[in-house]
């Protein structure tokens, strides 16, 4: 069995007091609690500072296009059902890039967890705003400061009927390992947003500025959708953190004919062209 | 002989053709349906030829014996092609023709239509009609309703059916004569889309994502169809972004996977197509060709995409381009393209386009066992450990394994430059090691190209150089130009990249004249054969009004010259 530090492969290319790190060892001691080998786990991302983790994490790894993290983690999932696929990029990624992919994959319902690391800034290419970013954030681009009301993932991720949202923060780690396992054992699309903060680029979202204002609430109903739904929407002096929403539905790979009676990956399954001759009888 | 029927959309023509076709089919004619219709579901004007010879024919031809006018319109835009002893068969309660040279065949096509159970089978009753004119009995296609409807609209579709050719038969008892059936043997009868995902289930594709677009949704249907009974998963994504995302995800854990489109969604894919080239991830792209650009001719046919998927995607990675040119290659052909895909690690883009998409044909069944199946995935036996997904090989194919397929080993593909074992690098001599190995593959796949088939002698006046479905409109302009006295041979190319050069190197000093035909306005391949040849065509035909070309227009062009 492998331990957390056995999942921690290289050393890493983040700024020094990055949220990131915690993250990642979460990761790594959430899959070693869980007994998930390396070989068992595939972990796909995109482009972004987040989007590296697969080259952090000794597991599979895809690591894709900008914006497209989850399109090619579905395909997988489909083609090896076997595989517990995990889903790890940064907010302008999951968002912005690829928002399209977000609320399609959220309808879809894979069972894959979303570890989305949300520092409400673009570290990668040196502090644009981001769809996360909150209004009045000041930048080399939105000079007068971003004049766009922030994308809420929590409150789009519950409206699209998204099974497991939950909101964490780097500085919290016992609770983002807690949580992560949980996302990991569900059965559905869970969406972590693990808020995250950029030392280098993001200069009032800070470690303290997160700290100040995130809070455990008390006595949260996990199966009541309009509690989450206003948890999701508090933002400001006071940041909830939790598993805001935990109700599973029928999984997409569940409902797909190839996938219910046979857990043998698609590749693998045998075949021989010459026994479907028959298929052309139907043109005859 | 051959046959138009036009009406506007939602008249039925579709079914009209596909009921005679097949039941000419099996009554053992070679047959050829081409559709020419509009991008709207109801009103605009669309129209099928139906071809029956002796042996299937390679092409519809311009003139017509027979039209079935559903509307005026047809009528008024058919009627100078119909040939000196044609007949039109036209409802008089829907609009007159002034005058009657003893061609017209009016029958109330919806007044019988209701009589026999309700106003929609109007096209059944037409059905009939020519049925009667070919002095061909309607067995065939009662057995054919009896297996399309529930047994009351099977009855009510067969009395229709006999209402049509009762009402025609007075008006000409078998105007028309066939040519002997039965000398083909027995015939599948399909379209090119079907043609293609047949041979997609067949060379064992499990996986299809797609975005549904003109004319390359046939394919999707076809295997979406084929989900319960086959195993085989169809995913209609968001976009094509998606879609390529997907299939490219599904490739890496395994699946044999497929993605389909046409120029505008393929636009979408190009970046995915790059990442297919970096991560070396084996991916098939079917790309049926429309005419752009943007939207174009939504659908009508062009092969105006050849340079675009030679050169789609940025940054210079190894690819295989080829083409569907007639359904009796391309059902083996797309066998290939899976094969080469997994044997390189690499992207294939499938060319087809309108016409051959569309276009029904009868064929000899196909032989399934001669359809490649072989994974080229590492095995324990040949497993070097640690597993590296990269690995610096001589042919520059590193071994394939697959997440999972190994204990404690993993599998890390990535879409920045890597090393050996996937992970991002920058320096610049493994980007200069990554780089050549990717390359290197190309030169083994050079050989996995087939030569242009020739049809006609290795030398003489005219040689007619051709590629993808202009195959059937070439080779039949050749055979009237031989039987013209003119020595016209021709040539065609199926695997256009890396491209085949021997045989026309050898070939073109021993031709008078090269023309190179094709189906777009700028002449691509001539371009991409001067480029990789020096070789330069005496001319071009070039056909880029959203049709595709006939016999007869290329054989009176090539006659302009000799």
């Amino acid at each position: 069995m492998c331990k957390a530090a056995d999942y921690l492969s290289k050393d890493t290319a983040w700024c020094a007091g990055c949220g990131n790190f915690a993250i990642r060892e979460a990761l790594a001691e959430a899959l070693a609690q869980l007994k998930l080998a390396p070989h068992q786990v595939l972990l796909c991302s995109g482009i972004g500072q987040a989007a590296k983790m697969p080259h952090y994490l000794l597991v599979n790894g895809f690591n894709g296009l900008h914006g497209r993290a989850l399109p090619p983690a579905v395909g997988a999932k489909i083609a090896n059902i076997s595989l517990k696929v995990i889903v790890e990029s940064g907010d302008g990624d999951t968002y912005g890039e690829g928002g399209n992919h977000f609320i399609h994959t959220i309808r879809r319902n894979p069972d894959l967890a979303h570890f989305v690391h949300n520092n409400q800034i673009y570290g990668l290419t040196k502090g644009q705003a981001s769809p996360t970013s909150d209004e009045g954030m000041r930048t080399a681009i939105q000079t007068s400061g971003v004049i766009l009301p922030a994308f809420n993932p929590l409150a789009v991720a519950l409206v699209m009927g998204a099974g497991f949202v939950a909101r964490c923060f780097s500085g919290e780690k016992e609770h983002l390992l807690a949580t992560m396992k949980q996302a990991l054992e569900f059965p559905g699309y869970a969406l972590i947003d693990i808020l995250q903060p950029c030392v280098s680029f993001n200069k009032i979202n800070t470690y303290a500025w997160y700290k100040k204002r995130v809070y455990f609430p008390k006595q949260h109903e996990q199966k009541d959708w309009n509690a989450a739904l206003t948890l999701a929407r508090e933002w400001g002096e006071q940041i909830p953190l939790g598993i805001f929403y935990n109700v599973p539905r029928p999984t997409f790979e569940s409902r797909i004919p190839a996938l219910a009676n046979d857990h043998t990956p698609l590749g693998t399954r045998p075949f021989d062209p010459a026994s479907l001759a028959s298929i052309q009888n139907e043109f005859l | 002989m051959n046959i138009l029927i036009g009406g506007a959309a939602g008249q039925g023509m579709e079914t009209i053709a596909h009921l005679l076709g097949k039941a000419l089919a099996r009554a053992g004619f070679g047959v050829l349906a081409a559709k020419d219709y509009m991008s709207r579901v109801r009103g605009g004007h669309n129209f099928t030829c139906l071809r029956i010879e002796a042996e299937t024919p390679w092409m519809a031809e311009q003139t017509t014996q027979l039209l079935v006018a559903l509307n005026e319109e047809t009528y008024n835009l058919h009627r100078r092609l119909l040939t000196e002893n044609g007949k039109i068969i036209y409802d008089p309660e829907l609009f007159s023709i002034p005058t009657n040279t003893g061609n017209l065949v009016p029958l109330p096509l919806e007044s019988l239509s209701i009589k026999a159970g309700s106003k929609i089978m109007a096209n059944t009753v037409a059905v009939g009609a020519v049925l009667a004119l070919l002095n061909q009995e309607t067995s065939l296609v009662e057995t054919l309703l009896l297996e399309t409807f529930n047994p009351e609209l099977a009855a009510q579709n067969i009395a229709a059916l006999h209402a049509g050719y009762n009402a025609a038969a007075k008006y000409c008892d078998g105007c028309f004569s066939l040519p002997q059936s039965g000398k083909i043997g027995q015939q599948l009868y399909l379209d090119g889309n079907q043609t293609l995902g047949m041979a997609a289930l067949a060379s064992g594709c499990r996986f299809l994502a797609a975005y549904p677009m003109t004319p390359a949704t046939g394919i999707m249907a076809y295997l979406a169809e084929k989900q319960e009974s086959h195993g085989v998963v169809v995913e209609q994504a968001e976009d094509e972004i998606a879609a390529i995302n997907m299939a490219l995800g599904a490739a890496f854990s395994g699946a044999r996977s497929l993605t389909c489109t046409s120029g505008g969604g393929f636009s979408l894919m190009v970046e995915g197509v790059s990442l297919a080239g970096m991560t070396e991830t084996p991916l098939v792209i079917i790309m049926a060709m429309r005419p752009g650009p943007a939207t174009g001719l939504p659908t009508r046919t062009e092969q105006g995409d050849l340079e675009f998927a030679l050169h789609a995607g940025h940054g210079e990675f190894p690819r295989a381009v080829l083409a569907a040119t007639h359904l009796e290659d391309a059902f083996y052909r797309l066998n290939k393209a899976f094969d080469l895909a997994e044997k390189y690690q690499i992207p294939v883009i499938f060319l087809s386009d309108q016409h051959f998409a569309d276009t029904a044909r009868t064929v000899p069944p196909f032989d399934f066992a001669k359809l490649n199946y072989e994974r080229h995935l590492l095995t324990a036996e040949t497993l070097i450990k640690p597993y590296r997904r990269y690995r610096y090989t001589a042919s520059g194919i590193s071994p394939r394994a697959l997440p999972g397929q190994f204990p404690n080993e993993t599998v890390l593909a990535d879409s920045d430059e890597h090393d050996e074992d996937g992970h991002i690098v920058e320096d610049a001599e493994t980007r200069r090691l990554m780089t050549e190995k990717r390359l290197r593959k190309l030169e083994s796949l050079a050989h996995e190209m087939e030569e242009p088939c020739l049809f006609g002698e290795q030398s003489g006046e005219v040689l007619l150089i051709g590629w993808g479905s202009t195959y059937g409109a070439l080779r039949e302009a050749c055979t009237i130009l031989q039987n013209k006295r003119v020595r016209a041979s021709h040539l065609h190319f199926a695997d256009l990249w890396p491209l085949p050069a021997a045989a026309i190197k050898a070939l073109f000093p021993h031709f008078k004249q090269k023309i190179c035909v094709e189906n777009n306005a700028t002449g691509q391949f001539a371009a991409l054969l001067r480029r990789e040849t020096g070789l330069v065509v005496d001319r071009e035909i070039l056909k880029f009004d959203g049709r595709p070309f006939l016999a007869n227009e290329i054989v009176w062009e090539v006659e302009q010259d000799v």
